[in-house]
């Protein structure tokens, strides 16, 4: 970390007048505080391919249009995944390899090993265990009284659904949430006190995940992402440190994700009543609202690339070696690409049209999980209540990466 | 303006006029046939415009080039005679076309 980065808070500054270059969009307090929505709006107008020289995470490019983000999405020969795809470096003595985080060809075979399990035909089995899972949380929930609707709906929903695609022990299962916020969360967050007690978490959860490989390993036919992977020609042969990664990928990606957009959809409804009454009197409209929440909470902010060889982007000369941050949370209001982009509107055309699954080769393999999920959800609210009210405020996760909240206090209104 | 017809997974068939230098996918949506995804938009980027083409047609319409034969292969459901039709140009030589719809767009 730089002292000049230190030095200047965003959040301080407007983003109309201040010099282009100044612009770092990546800094926490603009993602705990809410406040990068004009930050962005600026680069797409003025840089939308646009240098930042210094930051908590280095120099990186950002990349904040719709169209130019598709560029650099469909070129994963120059754009690599390699060796991560977040903002922040990896740890050099504590390197997670995972296969996001990887180019074809071994990307491809370590995804296609574990893919059919969110793969559609397999999530027609899943609906009905779904459906009274959403029942069960659902008539659980206090009528009346408020609650924070992130754990008790939210993170809930979520955790029961990944326990069940890796057949973890179901009483355990919160541990899957804790070690999905560990890993997404350093010291800076205060999910955790230090980076040791980071490690030591995320090792705990690869013994645990490591007896359940040796317990599976010798089973054939197990439909479980655990079994899979112990049985997979790509994957069978994995160091602990790969393991590990993998399982991260794996958790992180069901948990973090649609978490994000059940908690963001409850919010984006009341600050729009008008939509929430469109959904109130057309409950066909859920399967087209769940893509437009998707877009409008965007549950992961970027994804980061790095260049292999020089290229020229939007006028631009990206250098070899250089960071490439992809802003979805910023192509999915660009006024260039999307009709009335600030705009939540759950009958909106073209729905599906957004960035938040990205796209190329490492476009979300869950995709049609988290639809699913969320549709029976809206599915299930709706025969239950008239409103979910939003009585606080929300508290938003400080980071550039994953986009969403701890908190969201709300009321339930009975039918 | 070539006939192409859509047979969905249950069978149920559609039969449509495309416009000339359109793309099967864009045909499909312009005429709103159910099951094609386009999430894309037609940019070879997402796969969720799935068809097998007939295999009557596999020769003339030809196999998938480098970029969507990457996306097709990550497609579990994927067949030897599928392709994106975001990436099939509709031309006269296509008039009479057969494709059919899978069951899922993934």
């Amino acid at each position: 970390m730089s002292e000049a980065a230190e030095q200047v808070r965003m959040i301080d500054l407007d983003p109309e007048t201040t010099p282009i270059e100044d612009i770092d969009v990546s800094q926490r307090e603009l993602w705990s505080e809410n406040k990068k929505w004009d930050w962005f709006r600026r680069l797409r107008k003025d840089a939308p391919v646009h240098f930042c020289q210094d930051s908590e995470a280095g120099p990186y490019w950002s990349v904040t249009r719709y169209a130019d983000i598709m560029e650099v999405e469909n070129n994963w020969q120059v754009f690599s995944s390699d060796p991560t795809i977040v903002i922040d470096d990896p740890d050099e003595d504590f390197e997670l390899p995972m296969f996001i985080a990887m180019d074809p060809p071994k990307h491809d075979d370590q995804r296609k090993t574990v893919q059919g399990v969110v793969a559609p035909a397999n999530l027609k089995v899943l609906e009905s265990t779904i459906r009274s899972r959403v029942q069960n949380i659902l008539d659980s929930l206090p009528v009346g009284e408020t609650f924070n609707w992130v754990d008790r709906v939210s993170i809930e929903l979520t955790t029961q659904m990944l326990a069940t695609l890796f057949d973890f022990p179901f009483e355990d299962r919160r541990k899957l949430t804790r070690w999905s916020d560990v890993a997404t969360g350093g010291p800076e967050t205060g999910i955790v006190e230090s980076e040791e007690q980071r490690r030591e978490e995320l090792y705990e959860c690869l013994e645990y995940f490591q007896r359940l490989w040796a317990e599976r390993e010798d089973t054939e036919g197990g439909n479980d992402l655990i079994s899979m992977l112990a049985h997979g020609e790509s994957t069978k042969d994995m160091d602990p440190q790969e393991y590990l990664g993998n399982l991260v990928l794996l958790i992180v990606g069901g948990n973090d994700t649609t978490r994000n957009s059940i908690s963001g959809g409850v919010l984006a409804l009341n600050e729009n009543p008008g939509e929430y009454a469109k959904l109130r009197n057309n409950p066909a409209v859920i399967p087209n609202m769940v893509s437009e929440i998707i877009r409008w909470v965007t549950p992961l902010a970027h994804m980061r690339r790095t260049a292999l060889s020089d290229y020229t982007l939007g006028g631009q000369e990206i250098k070899a070696g250089d960071k490439v941050v992809m802003w979805y949370v910023s192509g999915n209001r660009d006024e260039t690409a999307i009709d009335r982009p600030d705009e939540f509107i759950i009958d909106r055309p073209r729905a599906r049209q957004h960035l938040s699954f990205g796209f190329g080769v490492h476009r979300c393999m869950g995709n049609r999980l988290a639809e699913m999920q969320l549709r029976i959800l809206w599915e299930e609210i709706q025969k239950r209540f008239h409103m979910v009210e939003v009585v606080g405020d929300p508290v938003r996760v400080p980071s550039n990466f994953v986009h969403g909240f701890t908190d969201l206090p709300v009321k339930l209104h009975p039918l | 303006m070539p006939k192409i017809t859509y047979i969905e997974h249950d069978g149920t068939e559609h039969v449509i006029d495309a416009e000339l230098g359109t793309t099967v996918m864009n045909a499909a949506l312009d005429n709103l046939v159910p099951g094609i995804d386009a999430d894309c938009g037609g940019e070879c980027s997402c796969a969720t415009c799935h068809v097998m083409v007939d295999p009557a047609w596999t020769a003339t319409v030809g196999g998938p080039g480098e970029t969507e034969e990457s996306m097709l292969d990550l497609n579990p459901e994927r067949q030897d005679n599928s392709r994106l039709s975001c990436q099939i140009p509709v031309t006269d030589n296509l008039d009479g076309l057969v494709v059919q719809l899978p069951e899922f767009q993934f």
